[in-house]
């Protein structure tokens, strides 16, 4: 029997509004602990939630992107629970009426688009941090205190859900990758994991291919890399084929990831039924969208990642255009001139490296650089991608500066390096063709590395010939 | 419509309150006879009405995505049981 | 030598304004009383020496957060904690000039009729010290009514400015939803909170009313009033409709005495050239009840849930969090906290929201419509603030059920979230009796002018037989 992979994400976002959710302390991330906290998001007696008008309209707009339907009634709802990083002891999140619903996102692929649903992209706030002292590395296990720092909580955080319409790890990557390019386009979010401004949930099954059941999930939690999480997909739709096939059942679990080591395997829970006693929080009015509000924004939406990567897998390998579209990269890539291919490789590989900002580098320089770069040593042209962000970067000074290629000034020296090796050049002439990499090594001895290598080989095939 | 013990066990848990034996027992017997007087609600067929959260019609109440100064860090933990450095302290989970 | 048990806080302001007296004379004086007589009647958890200000000294409810001032919200959980922040109604009335001369006492997490429910000892009653004041803003009414305090702020959400204001002999305003700002106030059950004025006349009440009224922007549940606050001066009630509720006042457990009192007030309003008519709510009264003790209870069992030993108030420690949360949690609360967060928590879970829950907010629909019909025809409606006089200490201790039903008559309007106000009508045996005026939202002015007009007409004195 052949099986399908069924994955669903369920994917958090900070949005980079100024200040929190639910009150005007400044969102944070390296401040000094429980420097930017205030009553309410400390929850302290008496204290109300006031929303954030900003995360309201980007949630509306990542709704938009999103091809969500903007509820026209949408309701805050508390979820509660106890837990210290959960001042409240309920979170402000939505329930049965988000704000965007039923939307989709069209996923280019080599043979094609998939469309994955999303389910819904709701509104809520973040926690606070626990830092657990005592135990390994900061985990759990072992702890013998727990410190609380409330600078994240009611960071306003969107969590997006999709249907469970993703059918291999790698279509999950690549959904993911699709996903926080397009957040980060729409300027509502910076999404970097390391930040912790975007994190992810994945729950996975597999089927037999051609059935539409769904069979018990696993949900993968604590997921620190799209790379990583690929892996971990993968290895998870494996492991559950093969329970499947010796005769086994899938129990529904939680596999917690270890951040911290990516080789360890996952820790293992039941999902414990939980009852967050959803009620529509009093402390706020419901959400009814203007319309107008919903149409300006539409009207501001940006081209969409995914729009440009179709536009490129015109010209380009699939692969290549995702790549170039997800990194970022594509507008630099379609403002250079030269060979498509070779335009696309370098940007997603010696200029990736370098790491320079796309937006700061002058596609016509850096164009020439990339014609020239078979004539430039290797070093020279890392220092040349290095500095290509630089004001006012002019590639000339890699490709004449120091390089020598006039004639007149190469061919005496390549008459005496001649001169010196007479049996070589008999040997050569001869039919040893491969001595002509000798030559070129000594040419260059003689002239420090600066000889142009093209003009070099050119006027020694003359002369020997 | 009474609740049994374990019912009164299981919402005491939820709700993070830990009873004595003698405090079960009664709250099983003053919640089931509260329980009872409330259930009245469910006498009336209402399919048809509306709920009410609110008792105004307000929606689209929020403010400016406008920075306010926050509580200076002690003022934050002035109240706080027990602290370490600039973090809330609390036992392990 | 002030008197404090007659002086209305209008007339302490005439005494400051034309400089018979200081603020700080004046805050001396009202120490003096609770001096004198604080000690049996227990109605402050703690005063303020020093005035704050050049007007009339106030008195809060304890669940009114004051900067660098304990605020405990009547509980042992809260014992300790000093507020960094001042609730809004606080910076109002320190904006007014107002001067805070102490908090008051309360039944805990105002959940309580009696102010018996308090972590931190029972208010008695400065009409008969045997008996309770009501509540949960027993403290306040009775700081008010024993002139220990010019005037005070409590909170309604079951009646808990109403009823014991009707119990004490004093005037009490539960004020439309949304026209006083709840930032700062210790949530009870947010979508009923409201805090309320509480003083000796009706006029004492619209003054009070104009410093507390107004959107917030702490609190997004608030609203601008349409109109200004008016001080009632108006002595007739020509061109008034007022609507007697056969079941508020029809309702069971009403005492004859306190019905033979009100039935006098509504005649009296015919005298003063209002229409009066009979009309009715017809669920809202038996249905009131159960549809508030789901809802109230459900909002506080999520409200209650902070109170957890992390950041403030009480904490017992454990060997892990968990512990930690239901040892504090399990000392810290009283019977009636924890009664109302295991009802809410239960009628809040998995496969009882619907049952419970959903189907209380529909009847809170159906009562706000009984009441919107009923005002068509009248600009208020009237009744019996508490269907008894104040009641023994102890009386109704041990059924959690008979005492919640001393807010039958405040409930249905409170979760229409109507404005009513209480104001004393007459004694039966020895004991006051309140005068419940209920009207439209934000019909404050309406109540205010109907209330001082039949205030004037009763000439009920205020000042506790045993104390003049
Ligand atoms: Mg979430
Ligand atoms: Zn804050």
């Amino acid at each position: 029997m052949t099986w399908e992979p069924v994955i669903g994400l369920e994917i958090h976002i900070h949005l980079k509004t100024r200040t929190k959710m639910f009150c005007r302390c400044e969102v944070a991330y390296f401040e000094p602990e429980n420097s930017r906290t205030c009553p309410v998001c400390l929850a302290f007696p008496g204290s109300l939630p006031v929303p954030n008008a900003k995360a309201v309209e980007w949630t509306i707009k990542l709704g938009l992107a999103l091809e969500c339907e903007i509820a026209e009634h949408a309701v805050f709802h508390r979820k509660n629970y106890f837990y210290p990083d959960n001042p409240k002891g309920y979170q402000i999140s939505q329930y049965d009426e988000p704000l965007c619903v039923s939307g989709r996102l069209a996923l280019p692929g080599p043979e094609g688009d998939a469309e994955i649903g999303i389910v819904r992209a709701h509104l809520e706030e973040d926690a606070a941090k626990n830092v657990h002292l005592g135990g390994a590395e900061g985990r759990i296990g072992g702890a013998t205190a727990t410190l609380v720092d409330f600078n994240r909580a009611g960071t306003p955080l969107v969590e997006i859900v999709t249907q469970p319409d993703l059918r291999s790890a790698d279509q999950a990557r690549r959904f993911l990758q699709l996903l926080r390019q397009t957040v980060v386009e729409l300027g509502i979010s910076d999404a970097e994991m390391q930040k912790g401004s975007l994190r992810f949930d994945v729950n996975v099954s597999v089927r037999p291919e051609g059935s539409d059941e769904l069979r018990t999930r696993t949900e993968l939690k604590n997921l620190n890399s799209f790379a990583f999480a690929a892996k971990a997909i993968q290895r998870e739709v494996e492991r559950q084929i093969a329970v499947y096939e010796s005769g086994g059942e899938i129990e529904q679990e939680t596999l917690h990831f270890d951040p911290g080591a990516e080789a360890a395997p996952p820790l293992r829970s039941k999902e414990e039924a939980q009852d967050y006693r959803y009620f529509p929080e009093p402390d706020l009015v419901p959400i009814e969208a203007p319309r107008e509000l919903v149409e300006r924004i539409r009207t501001e939406l940006p081209e969409t990642p995914a729009t440009r990567i179709r536009r490129l897998a015109d010209g380009l390998d699939h692969d290549l255009a995702e790549d170039l579209v997800t990194s970022g990269r594509d507008r630099l890539y379609e403002r250079v001139p030269g060979d498509r291919r070779a335009v696309a490789n370098v940007l997603m590989n010696q200029f990736a490296v370098s790491g320079v900002d796309p937006e700061a580098v002058d596609p016509e320089e850096l164009g020439k650089l990339i014609e020239a770069r078979s004539r430039i040593p290797r070093e020279k042209l890392t220092e040349a991608f290095a500095a290509s962000g630089d004001p006012g970067f002019s590639a000339e000074r890699y490709l004449g500066d120091g390089l020598v290629a006039d004639t007149a000034e190469l061919e005496p020296i390549i008459e005496r390096v001649l001169a010196a090796n007479p049996g070589q050049v008999e040997a050569y002439r001869g039919g040893k063709e491969g001595l002509l990499g000798f030559f070129v090594g000594q040419v260059m001895k003689e002239t420090q590395g600066k000889a142009d290598p093209r003009v070099v080989n050119e006027l020694l095939r003359q002369k020997l010939s | 419509m009474a609740i049994t013990r374990d019912e009164v066990l299981h919402v005491a848990r939820l709700a993070r309150l830990e009873l004595r034996d003698d405090e079960i027992a009664r709250f099983t017997e003053q919640l089931s006879a509260i329980l009872e007087a409330v259930a009245k609600v469910s006498e009336l067929d209402l399919s048809d009405v509306e709920p009410t959260a609110h008792p105004l019609d307000l929606v689209n109440v929020w403010s400016e995505d406008e920075p306010r100064p926050c509580l200076p860090v002690d003022e934050a933990l002035a109240n706080a049981p027990e602290r370490e450095a600039g973090f809330f302290k609390v036992p392990p989970a | 030598m002030i008197d404090t048990l007659r002086l209305t806080a209008e007339d302490a302001m005439g005494l400051l304004e034309r400089r018979e007296v200081s603020a700080a004379e004046l805050h001396r004086a009202y120490l003096d009383a609770i001096g004198e007589r604080d000690s049996e009647l227990h109605a402050f958890l703690r005063t303020v020496d020093e005035p704050d200000g050049e007007g009339v000294a106030i008195a809060f409810k304890d669940l009114i957060s004051t900067r660098g001032v304990e605020t405990t919200a009547g509980s042992k959980i809260l014992s300790g904690y000093v507020p960094v922040y001042d609730a809004t109604v606080a910076s109002r009335c320190r904006a007014a000039g107002m001067p805070l001369i102490g908090k008051t006492n309360m039944d805990e997490f105002a959940m309580g009729s009696s102010t018996e429910n308090s972590a931190f000892g029972p208010t008695r009653n400065p009409w008969d010290p045997e008996r309770v004041p009501g509540g949960s803003s027993g403290g306040s009414a009775a700081a008010v009514a024993a002139g220990l305090a010019p005037w005070a702020l409590g909170s309604d959400t079951g009646g808990s400015v109403k009823q014991p204001a009707s119990l004490c002999g004093i005037v009490g305003l539960r004020p439309t939803y949304g026209t006083v700002s709840r930032y700062g106030i210790v949530a009870f059950a947010s979508s009923l909170d409201q805090i309320g004025p509480m003083t000796k006349t009706v006029r004492d009440n619209a003054l009070l009313y104009r410093v507390l009224a107004g959107r917030d922007p702490e609190d997004t549940t608030t609203v601008e009033l349409p109109q200004p606050v008016e001080i009632p001066e108006r002595e007739d009630l020509k061109g008034i409709r007022v609507g007697v509720p056969r079941e508020l006042n029809e309702a069971e457990g009403i005492e004859p005495g306190v019905m033979e009192v009100v039935q006098r007030t509504i005649e009296l309003c015919r005298e003063l050239g209002a229409e009066v008519g009979e009309t009715s709510l017809p669920r809202s009264v038996d249905y009131g009840m159960p549809c508030y003790y789901l809802i109230a209870p459900a909002e506080a069992s999520s409200n209650l849930a902070r109170y957890d030993g992390v950041r403030y108030g009480l904490r017992v420690n454990g060997s892990n969090v968990r512990e930690m949360y239901e040892k504090t949690r399990d000392a810290g609360f009283g019977d009636e906290p924890k009664r109302r967060i295991m009802l809410g928590t239960y009628a809040l879970s998995a496969g009882y929201y619907e049952a419970y829950y959903g189907q209380a907010q529909k009847v809170r629909t159906v009562i706000a419509d009984e009441h919107a019909a009923a005002f068509e025809n009248f600009d208020v409606l009237v009744s019996p603030t508490s269907p008894t006089v104040a009641f023994k200490l102890g009386e109704k201790a041990e059924n959690p059920l008979a005492m919640y039903l001393s807010d039958v008559l405040t409930i249905p309007s409170n979760l229409a979230g109507l404005p009513g106000l209480s104001i004393p009508c007459g004694l039966s045996d020895g004991l006051p009796v309140g005068f419940q005026l209920i009207g439209p939202q934000f019909s404050e002015n309406t109540l205010f002018h109907v209330g001082h007009a039949l205030e004037r007409a009763i000439g009920f004195d205020f000042v506790p037989g045993r104390l003049k």
